[in-house]
């Protein structure tokens, strides 16, 4: 077999981008065949649309106040009903699900981001390297999350808020710091598919033809060790989204006013005998996103192993 | 196995040491002051309260600090509370039975349901029965323990009032009248906690029963003419455990995340809601002391969760 293998008809030259794109549009199908995915991209396509552009149509201030229809229930003048000042909360929930998305992809971001090159720097470094950012992973994994970001966020939020401004100085503490506390599981997954993928044929033929250690992980390994990743960064999409909101919703989120889901239901928790619609459609908000999200890792994980038999 | 233990715990000095260092640093660093509230009073002239920060060596260096507070930490002394001006020890040991009876009821209740409904839902990949726990565990997973909390007050409480929502300490209740009082208040507070935490491991349960289920030497126990009950229950299961032990050691610091959550919602008198009440008093050595403690329980069950596996799989040997 030296050598003189044929190539097989579907192996042309041009194969490789053709084998790539139909890669991609295999993977494609195969989510579409996971159908609660399929509908969960659909759901959060019209949600993120709807934060998106929702503010332009549906002209009402998230500040005005009305006195007369203090904690009414949903009506057509009020389709989510108002709050405690009579302010709208369709619009209210329109403008803080901005924020709240927002914050969730921003935080997959910098998770992903730094578990991507920590793990990547472990995985193919092997030695002293590996072992030092192994045991930080395993430290931060050990550091109690929620309350670290507590004090962190409280700690520092008005320093950033003198620098950078409250709006921005916030999100982005709560970005990094979230972010800052996502990263683990990433690392943890690229290292270990840089231990086998290393030792495959194909990157061993590329070390073989020369290949820098540079062009082997950026060419050869990091693209094959992608899959889970896309799998994991959904997840953490979902997890820094109800983060946000439990942070919001112990207080130590965005300041009262920005009404992000979370610091609504906070508002709202102390209301529940008399005004429930008022806690109920945040809460719902933020439930149908993390469950769409959910199914959309469930239907990628799914797309993007093909050796799983559906 | 002794010896396999005390070298874990050996291992286990530095990461407790350099968790102490970053929370150590972090608390340090905050622009935070305990005795803010004194620099507005005008009873208070700013030399009291420059001798109270020097009385408490606020004003030294960080690493002066932090290894003054190592040495009276290992000799039990785990400083002040500069708020409700008692010993820090003395404060986390009243509020850590309600937690851990809180979190710990969650886990049994967890492990009960999803245990069972996992294994069950595994032995039979998409049935109706594994879609709809699989669905349920979905729901269960999205549903943020914030607002199931509302949910359950909302239908338990307000529409039905059934159960109380505000947690007592002080029940004055003796006897089988205390213990029923007891449960009725931590029936939505568990059920909360456990059943968000019974979702997620569902599902690891069910997955990782689903891998071993196909291995060969489960197909040979069922040729030897074993029962499909001692085939699951016996071989497969037991197996199957070994991630789903690790999955739920390293989820337990989420779970002290959703304790804190869930003390909020119902007042519950415990370490959650002493650390946030701290955090929002500036009381910086209860923070220290509170985080340290729920990191050093993460790494301590950790190691039990290593001593679990060896009694799951005999293969594992303690060197």
């Amino acid at each position: 077999m030296a050598g003189s293998t044929p190539a097989s008809a579907t192996a042309s030259p041009l194969g490789k981008p053709a084998a790539s794109a139909s890669l991609w549009a295999e993977s494609w199908l195969r989510f579409k065949r996971h159908r609660l995915a399929y509908l969960s991209l659909w759901v959060l396509g019209l949600l993120v649309l709807a934060v998106l552009l929702g503010p332009f149509v549906y002209k009402v201030g998230i500040n005005d106040i009305d006195f007369k229809a203090r904690l009414a229930p949903p009506s057509w003048q009020h389709p989510m009903g108002t709050d405690d000042l009579g302010r709208d909360l369709l619009a209210r929930a329109l403008y803080g699900g901005r924020i709240s998305l927002a914050v969730g992809f921003a935080s997959m971001v910098v998770a992903i981001l730094v578990g991507v090159t920590i793990g990547a720097i472990a995985g193919i470094s092997r030695g002293w390297v590996d072992a030092v950012l192994m045991w930080v992973t395993d430290l931060f994994l050990s550091l109690p999350q929620l309350p670290m970001l507590l004090v962190l966020i409280f700690f520092f939020r008005d320093g950033l808020k003198a620098i950078v401004g409250p709006e921005v100085g916030i999100f982005l503490l709560i970005v990094l710091v979230i972010g800052g506390f996502r990263w683990m599981p990433a690392a943890r997954l690229v290292r270990a598919q840089f231990f086998s993928l290393r030792e495959k044929e194909f990157v061993e033929a590329a070390r073989a033809l020369g290949a820098s250690t540079q062009r082997q992980v950026a060419r050869h390994i990091l693209p094959n060790a992608l899959g889970p990743v896309i799998v994991a960064a959904t997840i953490d999409v979902a997890a820094a989204i109800i983060l946000e909101s439990t942070l919001s919703f112990l207080g130590l989120g965005f300041p009262p006013d920005i009404p992000t889901w979370g610091r609504i239901l906070f508002d709202a928790k102390d209301y529940l005998d008399i005004a429930m619609h008022w806690s109920l459609f945040p809460g719902l908000a933020i439930f149908i996103t993390v469950l769409s999200i959910s199914f959309i890792g469930d239907g990628l994980r799914d797309a993007l192993d093909p050796r799983r038999v559906m | 196995m002794g010896n396999y233990i005390l070298r874990r715990l050996l291992i286990a000095v530095p990461s407790l040491l350099g968790i102490s260092i970053i929370l150590f640093t972090v608390l340090a660093l905050a622009p935070g002051d305990p005795f803010e509230e004194m620099a507005t009073n005008p009873a208070v002239p700013p030399e009291v309260r420059m001798a109270l920060r020097a009385q408490f060596g606020l004003d030294d260096p960080v690493w002066q600090r932090y290894t003054h507070w190592l040495a009276s930490m290992l000799q039990g002394d785990w400083g002040f509370s500069f708020v409700s001006r008692i010993d820090v020890d003395e404060l986390i040991l009243q509020r850590l039975p309600v937690t851990v009876a809180i979190i710990g009821s969650s886990l049994i209740l967890a492990l009960l349901v999803a245990l069972p409904v996992g294994i069950l839902a595994a032995v039979k990949p998409y049935s109706w029965f594994d879609r709809i726990a699989s669905t349920l565990a979905f729901i269960g997973f999205s549903l943020p323990t914030f607002f199931t909390g509302l949910l359950f007050i909302l239908f338990f409480s307000i529409k039905l009032d059934w159960l109380p929502f505000v947690f007592r300490a002080d029940i004055s209740a003796t006897g089988w009248a205390w213990w029923w009082e007891h449960l009725k208040q931590s029936i939505m507070p568990v059920s909360v906690l456990g059943l968000a935490l019974a979702a997620s491991w569902m599902r690891y349960v069910r997955s990782s029963v689903l891998d071993v289920v196909r291995l060969d030497y489960v197909t040979t126990a069922r040729s030897k003419g074993l029962t499909e009950r001692v085939v699951i229950l016996k071989h497969a299961v037991r197996n199957a455990l070994i991630p789903v032990v690790t999955l739920v050691a390293l989820q337990l610091p989420q779970l002290f995340g959703g304790a804190i959550v869930t003390e909020q919602i119902f007042r519950i008198p415990g370490i959650g809601s002493l650390l946030i009440d701290a955090v929002l008093r500036n009381d910086t050595p209860v923070i220290m002391a509170v985080t340290f403690v729920l990191s050093a329980l993460v790494i301590l069950f950790n190691l039990l969760a290593d001593i679990v596996y060896g009694w799951l799989d005999p293969r594992i040997s303690y060197r």
